[in-house]
């Protein structure tokens, strides 16, 4: 299962009413630390496939609502989604590792 | 990786590691990079027009074909933050935030980091409306009031680019006059919406989840304002974090690493290279010499530690 594309228009379906935890890169094509994140997220969206957790990704360009809910002011910006409510919220582009802790305490 | 041990571990992923990366590989020196990020402070360049040979181009493109030609010369890379350098003998161990590794040299190549305003409400906002990267963050503002704090370059480009996309622009600077470019003061002094503070700075930045407003102090009347802004771009300039290796190696007066012309510290074996070092101009293609200048000489030292002397490049 490669990274899902999280818009407005599907957060609800694939986020809100999740079972599993949702890990969500939000990213901008004008930016580059959200460039150096993108492959990074490919890759662990490979490494958890087939594990209870989705890890998608938003442009934040193309998705405004979503964007102003969660007061999102900085890119890249990682929100980590369990029962439908953001857990865990970190900003800046991070070590793959950092992304895997975040992940693994969700599981 | 299972590899623990190198000849040559490069702390720093920017012009001058990826530089002194592939030079190193090229001289088949098993090279390591840990890194917190590739490109360093070049990837939040949009442009980068002074890098001879190439177009205009962005920090990050230019970035990463530093590190894929660094790869394809066999140069192994890991994100890693470094916690600790120890010296034994002669040689090093390196411990990050997950593993552990050795090497007979080391190159130090991490750069500078943007310096903070230090004001109350800044590390509690930051991300939340307070942001040191306009490239990164400022589209995010779009048609909103933001703030920038600064007089030279980086904030004038801030507040020029800012004022195109945003209904209004504070600019507050502590000196009474600009230090940036004269085209770059003309430029800022024409946008109609953007105001101007000389001789005062922030007191406070003030919100509730996310940045609403800040005080701005006028440092000769003393007076103070709140201005109701969404956000706040912080370009005070860089500084050297360098507490992880100020036993090692000397530092000067601004904590950044002594070196001499062939980038050596005052510890042999340990190197060090580009903005992080005592030279003076930081750009990136003085960095990408620098990187370059210190694997040759990292090279040099190690055949000396092997009793294999090597001559100067150019001659016969």
């Amino acid at each position: 299962m490669p990274e899902i594309k999280i818009t407005d228009q599907n957060f609800e379906e694939e986020v809100i009413k999740s079972s599993q935890p949702v890990l969500i890169d939000f990213w901008a094509e004008w930016c580059g630390p959200c460039k150096i994140m993108l492959p990074i997220v490919e890759d662990l969206a490979k490494e958890y496939e087939g594990k209870p957790v989705k890890i998608g990704k938003m442009n934040v360009d193309e998705n405004p609502q979503t964007v102003g809910q969660f007061g999102i002011l900085s890119i890249p910006t990682f929100i980590l989604f369990k029962d439908g409510k953001p857990i865990n919220q970190q900003a800046g582009a991070l070590p793959k590792e950092k992304l895997q802790e975040l992940i693994d305490q969700a599981l | 990786m299972n590899k623990k041990e190198f000849d040559l571990i490069i702390i720093g992923a920017g012009a001058s590691g990826l530089t002194a990366a592939i030079y190193a590989a090229r001289r088949t020196l098993s090279t390591l990079v840990l890194a917190k990020d590739i490109g360093g402070q070049a990837n939040l360049a949009s442009h980068i027009e002074n890098y001879p040979g190439f177009d205009p181009t962005s920090g990050f493109e230019l970035m990463n074909k530093m590190k894929t030609q660094a790869e394809g010369f066999g140069a192994q890379f890991l994100l890693q933050e470094v916690k600790e350098i120890n010296k034994q003998g002669t040689s090093f161990q390196i411990v990050t935030t997950q593993s552990e590794f050795s090497a007979r040299a080391i190159i130090l190549a991490f750069g500078l980091t943007p310096r903070d305003l230090g004001v109350p409400g800044e590390q509690e906002f930051k991300n939340k409306g307070v942001s040191y990267c306009v490239n990164c963050d400022g589209p995010l503002f779009k048609g909103k009031t933001v703030m920038v704090v600064g007089g030279g370059n980086s904030a004038l480009d801030a507040a020029e680019y800012l004022s195109r996309i945003t209904s209004q622009v504070y600019l507050i600077h502590r000196g009474d006059s600009f230090r940036g470019e004269h085209c770059l003061v003309e430029r800022v002094e024409k946008m109609k919406n953007i105001k101007i503070f000389f001789n005062s700075e922030i007191a406070e930045i003030k919100g509730e989840n996310k940045v609403t407003s800040a005080l701005v102090k006028n440092n000769q009347t003393t007076q103070e304002q709140e201005l109701s802004c969404d956000g706040v771009f912080v370009e005070v300039g860089y500084v050297a974090k360098t507490d992880l290796i100020k036993d090692l190696v000397e530092l000067n007066e601004r904590r950044q690493i002594k070196i001499n012309r062939d980038c050596e510290t005052s510890c042999p074996g340990i190197f060090a290279a580009g903005d992080i070092t005592d030279i003076a101009y930081k750009q990136v293609v003085i960095a990408a010499g620098e990187g370059a200048k210190a694997a040759l000489q990292v090279y040099k030292h190690l055949q000396q530690e092997k009793g294999k002397p090597i001559k100067v490049d150019w001659g016969r």
